[in-house]
């Protein structure tokens, strides 16, 4: 016992980089499992403050733009009232009941922290368990499709963007509905890709790609990107599509929270039919 | 003593600051991400206490790791840094030892001493971190690109900010 201390005590250089670097691991690896620890990532306050300062300096050089899209924007908005709201707020419509259900509820929120360069890209946003955000909120600006929530805390919340490599987004084809996984490959921030699109699709480049009905979390129809260009994969008979994202993600200033009202019955009855269906 | 301590904490701040506030936001492409906080444990003092380099240079990672939201990435890629610092410092020093009271820097020991010691301790510490931001070989070959590419960038950010460093101890 006694040696053993003894052994300790001269090598404690290397004990101590040895316990450091497993408390690191243990890190890193509880965060893969649970997305993300609980206090080590920019939703806590400290950092979060330093950074909503940061992002708050940082927008009054974009304010020109910002406006300009803004105004653009509540054209937009104006000049097709009715189709604007049928697409956006996709109300639903039960039989037997002739006033109209809200399914999807918007709150916008303020882009603080954001990267584009790296393999897993984050975005941080100024709204939280306070303003009723919660996990697995869809999370989209005016031009497409950004990413969905994942970590909640009082007053932020962190945004796993569509630039993760973690990120699967249901998606299809707006002519033709067929759909397939759309992920980020890590090239480039500009581009994604569109996997199992059938081989007797037509495709053509500036086909619109939008988001599938087969997601609970974002609303369907929500623009995605336009295909650039598709190849075969080798031995299988699918194409995949290399899609042009409409959203510009080292832009981002402003984007809009969506909640799925209907989310939570939804995938209880999933799970439940699954389970029955099990044995 | 005191005055080497309150430097370096001075530099440990500013250091950080200048990483998340400016270069984490400076684009230059996908490879390449320059990662200059580094420096800190590059110079510190030879006379710092070896559990102290391993505590410092974890709470640096942790701190730097906040705002990246990469929980325990950078802290672990500093720790063995920090860890092969001595045995760098060991390998590169000159026939009569260091000199007491000086630090690892271009002023002390000149460019071709610095480069190679600084050289090392960059690329394993982006080389840790790159292949523990992807955790798979998968993209093995387009990782080490991006290791070498962010080692020579942050590397030559280092160089550069040793030279406006030594300017400032001249005048005083």
């Amino acid at each position: 016992m006694r040696n053993l201390a003894v052994f300790i005590a001269k090598n404690y250089f290397f004990f101590l980089f040895l316990f450091l670097e497993t408390f690191c691991i243990y890190l890193i690896v509880q965060n893969n499992r649970f997305q993300r620890a609980s206090f080590i990532n920019s939703s806590n306050q400290v950092s979060a403050t330093v950074l909503s300062t940061s992002a708050n300096i940082q927008q009054y050089f974009y304010l020109k733009s910002e406006n300009e899209r803004l105004a653009k924007e509540n054209a937009d908005l104006h000049s097709h009232d009715q189709l604007a709201f049928s697409i956006l707020i996709n109300d639903t419509y039960t039989s037997g009941d002739t006033t109209y259900r809200k399914k999807y509820v918007y709150t916008s929120a303020k882009v603080v922290n954001n990267s584009t360069n790296l393999r897993n890209n984050f975005i941080t946003l100024d709204k939280g368990s306070k303003q009723g955000i919660k996990k697995n909120m869809a999370v989209i600006s005016s031009s497409g499709v950004v990413g969905h929530t994942q970590n909640v805390s009082e007053n932020f919340c962190t945004v796993m963007s569509l630039l993760n490599s973690k990120t699967t987004i249901s998606a299809k084809l707006k002519k033709d509905g067929s759909f397939g996984p759309l992920n980020w490959d890590g090239e480039n921030f500009a581009y994604a890709s569109l996997n199992d699109i059938p081989t007797h699709v037509k495709l053509l480049k500036g086909d619109s790609v939008v988001t599938s009905q087969n997601s609970t979390m974002f609303p369907e129809n929500i623009m995605i990107g336009t295909v650039d260009s598709y190849y075969m994969e080798s031995s299988k008979p699918f194409y995949t599509v290399k899609v042009l994202l409409s959203t510009d993600f080292k832009k981002l200033t402003h984007v809009y929270i969506i909640e799925n009202k209907l989310r939570e019955e939804q995938e209880a009855l999933e799970i439940k039919t699954e389970a029955e269906n099990k044995d | 003593m005191s005055n080497t301590i309150i430097r370096n904490i001075i530099r440990f701040f500013v250091l950080v600051f200048v990483q998340v506030l400016i270069i984490k936001n400076i684009e230059l492409g996908r490879f390449i991400n320059p990662f200059l906080y580094i420096l800190f444990i590059i110079i510190l003092p030879f006379e710092t206490p070896k559990w102290l380099l391993l505590f410092i240079a974890f709470i640096l990672g942790i701190t730097i790791d906040m705002f990246y939201d990469t929980a325990g990435m950078h802290a672990a890629a500093c720790v063995l840094m920090a860890y092969a610092r001595p045995a760098i410092l060991k390998l590169f020093s000159p026939r009569d030892g260091y000199e007491f009271g000086t630090q690892p820097t271009i002023q002390y020991l000149g460019i071709p001493w610095f480069l190679s010691y600084a050289g090392i301790l960059i690329v394993l510490h982006h080389f840790i971190l790159f292949y523990l931001e992807i955790f798979r070989l998968q993209e093995f070959f387009s990782t080490f690109l991006r290791v070498i590419v962010s080692s020579i960038f942050t590397l030559l950010l280092v160089v550069i900010s040793q030279y406006l460093f030594q300017r400032k101890k001249e005048q005083e």
